[in-house]
């Protein structure tokens, strides 16, 4: 409870309980419309007729399998962790700048990480040829996962002096790093082809159509550390809310929670980015929708985060597969015209709670 | 890799009944169909295949680069034809492991590769001997478009894919703008660089164009013509002096596709009106 020192008592225990109750109701939900979206899909086909089939030892349609197994579930599982992964970075990085507009760019992992797949798409032909088809398709998620942690590890660097990490450098140094990204992409899109430029801007838009097995596989481990790592920083971040020298006073280490908090953000984000490319909006909305419904409390806020974020991904994938099927919008036009809109409309009606 | 993967699969081509659920992907793929009189099979297109008109009714599977699984199988197809480049090479490899057949036809701005490719299509759908006299029907005619194209005086031709904003995007070498430009008898006036790039204006003014060649299509393609010829690198240019500026379809135009052959009599014969 140090953390809301200067909330009312009564509010923030009713506060808690609400956000309690918003968890249970987040799970409910999830789970509901995990399921939801394994029945929606161009094809119209549902998964009860497959796996009917499996359990009576039917002989199954090999498209009705692949459909079910091959895309709808690794795209269910994708969804689920980079909503979560984006979520709880976000909350992470808004209690660690104590700032609400900040979001897990600032570290400098997306830009990174937008470079590094950038440089995969244009120069990837460029490669040994043997080198090229061991990566395969791979090359572009390990590029942009490469370039998200050496930028992250550059600003790190930057702004860490005698064991001291001052945010407000990193921030700086953030912006600088994005431009200094922003102009090197502008010379990878300059001598890039038609096809790359288009590839270029479907990845910037995001998408989880590329779901794999091996990609959820592969990306799963640094996502899931992410997600379940962060709520372990719950109650250093609730100090930190008061500002670095209470934090201290309250006997936290906040050097350890600041490269703790880094590199949880980087390993999720990174792996994030990598699978789905450039989604954006997850990371700044969601947190902002829970703190406004059920307060600051980062014990909560972490988990809720988790919940509500894989929930808005995979809604925001089950409209974007249908809605011009049989092709497809990226997903990231769909958060965005979906999301703008609703959290313009929370803004308004509650936006004396605001004042955080 | 990919592209030895894919003629093996073109080689191990099924041979039983034939595909009539065929799903055609590009343009050009799409036009050789009808070209050949096989548009009863086709169940689906992607983005890129607008001509003939009717294709446009069919179920649109995106863009061909951004194919999405499902929903290419939510047509189902028992025969994918697709122009080089379709993507991502995820989606493709679920297609195969669907049992989908998938079969790639090269692209190519060259007389030669266009008729490989109505080859390659035909014998795709089982319709061999229809292809070779759709190929010999298309050569002819482009044979006898290129003997017209043989007169036209060399004129230096810039084209422009776009001007948006003020900045001109125009075709440098190895485009199917500038392959489709010397096919006409003309010369493409930018050189010495690769693909379609944004030019400097000075760059523009030492090309010198004689005419002007772009796309006749709305959006920020359709600048009008006193637009262009005031584009202060356009100014200069000879083909301002004679406003010169030759607009066609783009698909007709840059497509490679059986209507090769109409794209540079037309060309050809724009270029000699503005020559003559």
């Amino acid at each position: 409870m140090v953390a809301m020192t200067h909330v009312d008592a009564a509010t923030a225990s009713d506060r808690s309980t609400t956000a309690r109750w918003v968890m249970v109701a987040l799970s409910v939900a999830l789970v509901a419309i995990s399921i939801a979206s394994l029945f929606v899909g161009a094809t119209g086909l549902s998964p009860l007729g497959v796996i009917g089939d499996l359990v009576a030892g039917r002989p199954v349609d090999l498209r009705a399998q692949v459909v079910i197994f091959d895309i709808r579930l690794p795209r269910l599982s994708l969804g689920l962790l980079v909503g979560a992964a984006l979520a709880v970075s976000g909350v992470v990085m808004q209690g660690l700048f104590r700032n609400p507009l900040a979001d897990p760019g600032l570290v400098g992992v997306s830009a990174g990480a937008g470079l590094g797949a950038i440089l995969a798409i244009v120069l990837g032909g460029l490669l040994p040829p043997a080198v090229g088809t061991a990566m395969g398709y791979s090359l572009v998620p390990i590029a942009a996962f490469v370039g998200g942690w050496l930028s992250v590890i550059a600003l790190y660097s930057i702004s860490t002096r005698g064991g001291h990490t001052s945010v407000a450098t990193m921030l700086l140094a953030g912006i600088a790093l994005a431009a200094l990204v922003s102009a090197l992409s502008g010379i990878m899109i300059y001598l890039a082809d038609d096809a790359q430029l288009r590839t270029l801007t479907f990845w910037g838009l995001g998408s989880l159509a590329g779901a794999t097995w091996s990609k959820v596989l592969a990306a799963a481990p640094l996502m899931l550390v992410g997600i379940f790592g962060a709520p372990l920083l719950a109650r250093g971040l609730n100090g930190l809310a008061l500002g670095e020298p209470a934090a201290r006073h309250m006997g936290i280490d906040v050097q350890i929670l600041k490269r703790f908090a880094i590199l949880l953000v980087s390993a999720a984000v990174g792996a994030a980015v990598a699978v789905s490319g450039g989604i954006g909006f997850v990371g700044i909305v969601v947190p902002h929708l829970l703190r406004l419904s059920t307060g600051p409390d980062h014990r909560y806020l972490l988990i809720n985060a988790a919940l509500l974020g894989a929930i808005i991904l995979i809604l925001a994938d089950m409209v974007a597969r249908v809605i011009v099927a049989p092709a497809e919008l990226p997903i990231g036009i769909v958060m965005a015209i979906i999301g703008g809109p609703f959290f313009l409309w929370i803004l308004l009606r509650r936006r004396g709670l605001l004042e955080m | 890799m990919i592209r030895s993967l894919l003629l093996s699969t073109l080689v191990a081509l099924p041979t039983t009944a034939l595909a009539d659920r065929v799903l055609s992907i590009g343009g050009s793929v799409t036009e050789i169909v009808y070209a050949l009189g096989e548009q009863e099979r086709l169940v689906g297109r992607d983005s890129t295949s607008t001509f003939p008109t009717e294709a446009t009714a069919l179920p649109d599977v995106g863009y061909i680069r951004q194919l999405s699984p499902e929903g290419v199988l939510s047509v189902n197809p028992d025969l994918i034809i697709s122009e080089t480049g379709a993507g991502p090479l995820e989606a493709v490899e679920l297609l195969r492991a669907a049992d989908v057949p998938f079969i790639e036809v090269a692209d190519g701005y060259t007389e030669e590769a266009v008729l490989q490719k109505i080859r390659d299509v035909a014998k795709a759908l089982d319709v061999t001997e229809k292809g070779e006299d759709l190929a010999a029907s298309v050569s002819a005619d482009l044979d006898e478009a290129e003997a017209v194209a043989a007169n036209v005086e060399p004129l230096r031709v810039l084209f422009i894919l776009s001007t948006a904003g003020g900045r001109i995007t125009a075709a440098g070498e190895n485009t199917s703008a500038s392959a489709i430009i010397e096919l006409a008898g003309g010369m493409n006036a930018i050189q010495g660089v690769e693909g379609y790039k944004q030019v400097s204006d000075e760059a523009i003014t030492v090309a010198a164009p004689d005419v002007i060649l772009m796309m006749d299509r709305s959006g920020d393609h359709a600048a009008s013509d006193d637009d262009l010829f005031a584009h202060p690198a356009i100014a200069g240019t000879p083909a301002a002096q004679t406003q010169s500026v030759v607009r066609m379809d783009g698909l007709l135009l840059l497509g490679f596709g059986p209507r090769v052959g109409e794209a540079v009599r037309t060309l050809a014969g724009e270029l000699s009106e503005t020559a003559g």
